[in-house]
C-alpha cells in the first residue's frame, strides 16, 4: 500500500525552460493581490480584511501550519510521506506546555521539539527500517500521539489545580518583539482607510509590532531549510534519496541514515509547531488543540509544490482564512466571496484562451454561484466560516494540483541493495 | 484447491498475536511507570470485559467499528486512503435522520428509506473526493480530510432550530425523533439489548468477501491495488475503478452511524458520536482488510474501550487503553511486514533449492 500524496498522473517529462528568477512574478502577484483586496475592502466596507489585527492573527495561526508543512517538506524530500505530522504536532503541544510550565517558555520550545523528534524517530523506524507503508505508520502515530498526550497528562497533572487529563496549567508567554519606530505612524495611516496605503500600513503593522519571538524563529526556519536542503551537500544527499534512492546508494550515500535524519528533523519541526500552538497561540495545552493543523500543513506543502517558499505562501493563506474566523468572520469572508468570484472569472478567461472549454464553463458556473451568494446575503454564517480554510485548501488544490511535481520516489518503499 | 502451507498459516496467525503481546508488554511498562501493577490491571480488564452485560455492549459497539473498518478496507484494497469516513457517516446519518423523520411511510419501509438515504449520501460525499482525484489529480488523503471538516460545518449549520433541527430541551438541539414503528428491531437478551444491526454488519462483511473474491469487479479492484500499470495493461479503466470503489467505500461509511441512529438515539443530535472513521482505519489495519480479521479488530478495539471503564474506578489512568490501541496498531503493521518479508525469503530459498535439485537431476 503505497501512494504518493500529490498527483496521481504518472510523472510526465516537463519541457525545461531556462531557469528564470521567480521573484518578480511573486512580487507582481503580491501587488495585484493587495490592490484587489483593497478594492474589495472599499466596495464592501469589510475593514477587517486587511487590519493589523487580522494580519497579526494570521501570522500567529500560520506559524504552526507552516512548521508542520516544513516538517512535511523535510520528510518528503527524503522520500518519506509523513502523515503522522498531526501526531507529532500533538506531542509537541503537550511537551511544550509541560516543559514551559516547569522551566519557562524557551525550555518548552526545546522540549516540544524533542517530543516531536521522538515521534519522527518512531516514524523513521517503522517506515525505513521495517518498511511499513508510510501512510499506515503515520495514521498509527497520530492515534498514538493522542493517547500518549492523554496518558502523560493523567500522570503529570494529577494533583495540579486547574489542570487535568485534558489541559495543562497556563504557560508563561515567551514575549514579543516590535521593530522600533513603526507602530505609531502606521497606525495613523491605517485609521484613514485609504485605498492601498492603509491596507499596506495595516499589514506592515501586523507583521512588525508585537510579533512573538517564537514566530520570528519559525519564520527564519523557512530560509534556513531552503539553504540546507538546496545549497549544502547534506541537502543534496537528502533530496537525492527522495528522487532516486538507488542512484544515491550507488554514489555512496547512506540512504537509511539520510532518511532517518530528515524524518527526525521533520518531527522536530512539527513538534516546535505544536509548542508554538500551546505556548504562544493559546498559553495552555488543551486536548484537540491541533484540530487537524498537521494535515493542513501537509496540504500547504503540496500547494507550495514541495518548495519552502510556496509552502510559506500556502501556510500564510490558510492562516489568513483562519484569522478571519476570529475577526468579524461573517462579514470578512462574505467580502472574500466577491474577490474569489473575480479570481475565478479570471481563471475562466484563461481557460477559454487555452481552449479548455469544460474547465472554463465549470469555473464560470462556480464564479456565478459565488457572486449570487455575495449579492443575496449580508454575511456568511459562522458555521461556514469555520471550514473556510479547509474549503480554500480544496479549491486551491483542485485548481493547482496538476501542475505540481512531487519528489519522484516519494512514498515508495526502498530496501538497501535491492534493484528497482 | 490451494495447498495450505502450515508454516505460512502459523505465521499469519502468529504475527498479530505476537504484536498484541508486544503491545501488552509496552503497556505494562507504562503501567509500572504510573505506579500500578500490570498483572492486576490486566486481570481486572479481562474480568470486567467478560461480564455478560459488558459483552453485549462490546458487540454493539463493534458493529459500528466493523462497518467503519469495512469502509476503509474497500479503499485500502485499491490503494485508496479514505480518511473521510468520519465526515461521510456524519453527513449521511444526519440526512437519513432528517429524511426518515419527514417522510410518512409505514415502519419497515421507513427503515429501508433511512438506510438508502444514508448509503447514497455517504457515497456522494465520498464521490466528491473521487471526482477531484480523477479529474483534477487531488490526492484523496488531503481532500477527504478537508471534506470531514466541511461535512461537520454543514451539519452544524443545518442542525439549528431555524433550519432542520428542533430545540428538544434548553441545551439540546436535535433532529425530529424517528417514529417508534421504524426503530430497528433489536434482540432483547437477559443481560441487555443486542443491536439487530449486527446482522446487517455480518451481511456487509459477507458481501465484501464475495465482491472482492468472486466477481470481475473485485478482481479488477485488487489488481489495480496491487499494480496499477499491470491493471491498465489488462484493460482496467483505473479512473472508473477509483470512482466506483470510492462510492462503494462511502456507501458503507454511510451505514456507520446507523446502529446508533436506528437502535439507540433515534435522532441526530449535537452529541452524535465523532471519530469512528479514524477508529475504522486502525481496525482495517488490524484486520488486514480481511472481513473476518476486521471483525476481530473491531471486537478487540471495543473490548479495550469498554474495559477501560473499570480502570478509572481502580485509580489507574484509563488513557493507558488509548496507548495500548496505538501501540497495537503500530506493532501489528510492523509484524505483518516482517512476516511478509520473512515469507518472501523463505519462498526464494525454496525455489532456489528446487531449481538446484532439478539441475542436479538433469546432470545425473
Amino acid at each position: 500500500m503505497t501512494a504518493g500524496l500529490g498527483t496521481m498522473a504518472a510523472p510526465v517529462a516537463v519541457p525545461r525552460r531556462a531557469r528564470r528568477s521567480r521573484l518578480p512574478v511573486a512580487l507582481l502577484a503580491v501587488a495585484v493581490g493587495l490592490v484587489a483586496l483593497s478594492a474589495v475592502r472599499l466596495v464592501t466596507g469589510a475593514d477587517d480584511l486587511t487590519s493589523s489585527g487580522t494580519v497579526g492573527a494570521a501570522l500567529r495561526l500560520a506559524v504552526p501550519i507552516g512548521l508542520a508543512g516544513l516538517g512535511g517538506l523535510w520528510a518528503e524530500r527524503s522520500g518519506v510521506v509523513n502523515i503522522g505530522l498531526e501526531g507529532m504536532l500533538i506531542l509537541g503541544t503537550w511537551g511544550g506546555a509541560w516543559a514551559g510550565w516547569h522551566w519557562g517558555p524557551w525550555a518548552g520550545a526545546l522540549v516540544g521539539m524533542l517530543f516531536g523528534a521522538l515521534g519522527g524517530l518512531l516514524h523513521a523506524a517503522a517506515t525505513v527500517t521495517f518498511g511499513v507503508d508510510h501512510i499506515v505508520s503515520g495514521v498509527a502515530i497520530t492515534i498514538l500521539g493522542g493517547g500518549v498526550a492523554r496518558f502523560l497528562s493523567a500522570l503529570a497533572y494529577k494533583h495540579v489545580p486547574g489542570a487535568g487529563v485534558t489541559q495543562s496549567p497556563p504557560v508563561r508567554d515567551i514575549g514579543t518583539v516590535s521593530i522600533p519606530g513603526t507602530g505609531d505612524w502606521l497606525r495613523s495611516v491605517e485609521r484613514h482607510h485609504w485605498f492601498v496605503a492603509s491596507d499596506l500600513a495595516g499589514m506592515l503593522r501586523g507583521l512588525t509590532t508585537g510579533v512573538s519571538r517564537l514566530a520570528l524563529v519559525a519564520v527564519l526556519l523557512v530560509p534556513l531549510s531552503y539553504w540546507i536542503l538546496w545549497r549544502t551537500k547534506l541537502g543534496l544527499r537528502i533530496r537525492s534519496c527522495g528522487e532516486n534512492p538507488q542512484a544515491a546508494e550507488s554514489l555512496g550515500v547512506n540512504v537509511y541514515r539520510m532518511k532517518y535524519l530528515a524524518v527526525i528533523v521533520s518531527g522536530a519541526l512539527a513538534g516546535l509547531g505544536g509548542a508554538f500552538l500551546s505556548e504562544v497561540a493559546a498559553g495552555i495545552y488543551r486536548e484537540g488543540q491541533t484540530n487537524g493543523r498537521g494535515y493542513i500543513g501537509l496540504a500547504a506543502m503540496i500547494f507550495g509544490n514541495w518548495r519552502p517558499g510556496g509552502l510559506a505562501a500556502g501556510a500564510g493563506l490558510f492562516g489568513y482564512t483562519d484569522a478571519l474566523n476570529l475577526r468579524s468572520g461573517g462579514e470578512s469572508v462574505h467580502a472574500l466571496l466577491l474577490l474569489l468570484a473575480v479570481l475565478l472569472v479570471a481563471v475562466a478567461v484563461w481557460n477559454v484562451v487555452r481552449r479548455r472549454r469544460l474547465m472554463a464553463a465549470v469555473t464560470l458556473a462556480v464564479a456565478g454561484l459565488l457572486l449570487w451568494w455575495f449579492l443575496a446575503a449580508d454575511r456568511v454564517p459562522d458555521e461556514f466560516v469555520g471550514f473556510a480554510p479547509h474549503l480554500t485548501t480544496l479549491l486551491v488544490l483542485s485548481l493547482a494540483a496538476q501542475r505540481l511535481r512531487m519528489p519522484a520516489a516519494d512514498g515508495r518503499p526502498y530496501r538497501r541493495g535491492e534493484a528497482r | 484447491m490451494r495447498r495450505v502451507d502450515p508454516r505460512a498459516a502459523g505465521l499469519a496467525i502468529g504475527a498479530p498475536v505476537l504484536a498484541v503481546l508486544f503491545a501488552a508488554l509496552l503497556s505494562s511498562i507504562a503501567l509500572v511507570i504510573s505506579g500500578s501493577s500490570p498483572i492486576e490491571t490486566f486481570q481486572s480488564i479481562v474480568d470486567y470485559g467478560t461480564r455478560p452485560h459488558n459483552l453485549i455492549e462490546i458487540v454493539n459497539k463493534s458493529v459500528t467499528y466493523y462497518l467503519s473498518g469495512l469502509a476503509v478496507a474497500i479503499g485500502f484494497r485499491m490503494n485508496l486512503f479514505n480518511i473521510g469516513v468520519d465526515g461521510q457517516y456524519r453527513i449521511a446519518a444526519f440526512a437519513a435522520a432528517v429524511v426518515g423523520a419527514a417522510v410518512p411511510l409505514p415502519g419497515v419501509l421507513r427503515i429501508v428509506l433511512v438506510i438508502l438515504v444514508a448509503v447514497v449520501v455517504g457515497a456522494l460525499w465520498a464521490g466528491l473526493a473521487a471526482v477531484l482525484k480523477v479529474t483534477r489529480g487531488v490526492s484523496e488523503v488531503i481532500s477527504t480530510i478537508m471534506l470531514n471538516a466541511i461535512a461537520g460545518g454543514l451539519v452544524f449549520y443545518f442542525l439549528s432550530p431555524e433550519r432542520l433541527g428542533v430545540q428538544a430541551t434548553s441545551n439540546q438541539i436535535r433532529t425530529e425523533l424517528l417514529p417508534a414503528d421504524s426503530w430497528f428491531p433489536n434482540f432483547a437478551l437477559s443481560d441487555g439489548t443486542l443491536y439487530g444491526f449486527v446482522l446487517v454488519a455480518i451481511g456487509c462483511g459477507a458481501a465484501y468477501w464475495v465482491l472482492l473474491n468472486r466477481t470481475r469487479f473485485g478482481f479488477d479492484l485488487r489488481a489495480t491495488g496491487l499494480s496499477e500499470s499491470a491493471a491498465v495493461a489488462s484493460g482496467v479503466n483505473v479512473k472508473r475503478m477509483v470512482v466506483a470503489s470510492m462510492l462503494l467505500s462511502g456507501g458503507v461509511a454511510g451505514l456507520v452511524g446507523l446502529p446508533v441512529l436506528l437502535s439507540d438515539t433515534h435522532y441526530y443530535g449535537q452529541d452524535f458520536p465523532l471519530g469512528y472513521g479514524f477508529t475504522g482505519i486502525a481496525i482495517a489495519l488490524l484486520g488486514r482488510n480481511h472481513p473476518v480479521g476486521i471483525a476481530f479488530g473491531a471486537l478487540l478495539w471495543s473490548f479495550l474501550e469498554r474495559s477501560s471503564l473499570i480502570l478509572d474506578i481502580q485509580g489507574v489512568p484509563k488513557e493507558i487503553v488509548t496507548i495500548m490501541q496505538g501501540v497495537t496498531v503500530l506493532s501489528v503493521v510492523i509484524a505483518y511486514e516482517l512476516v511478509r518479508r520473512f515469507g518472501l525469503v523463505r519462498q526464494q530459498r525454496r525455489v532456489a533449492a528446487e531449481l538446484s535439485a532439478q539441475g542436479a537431476e538433469a546432470r545425473a
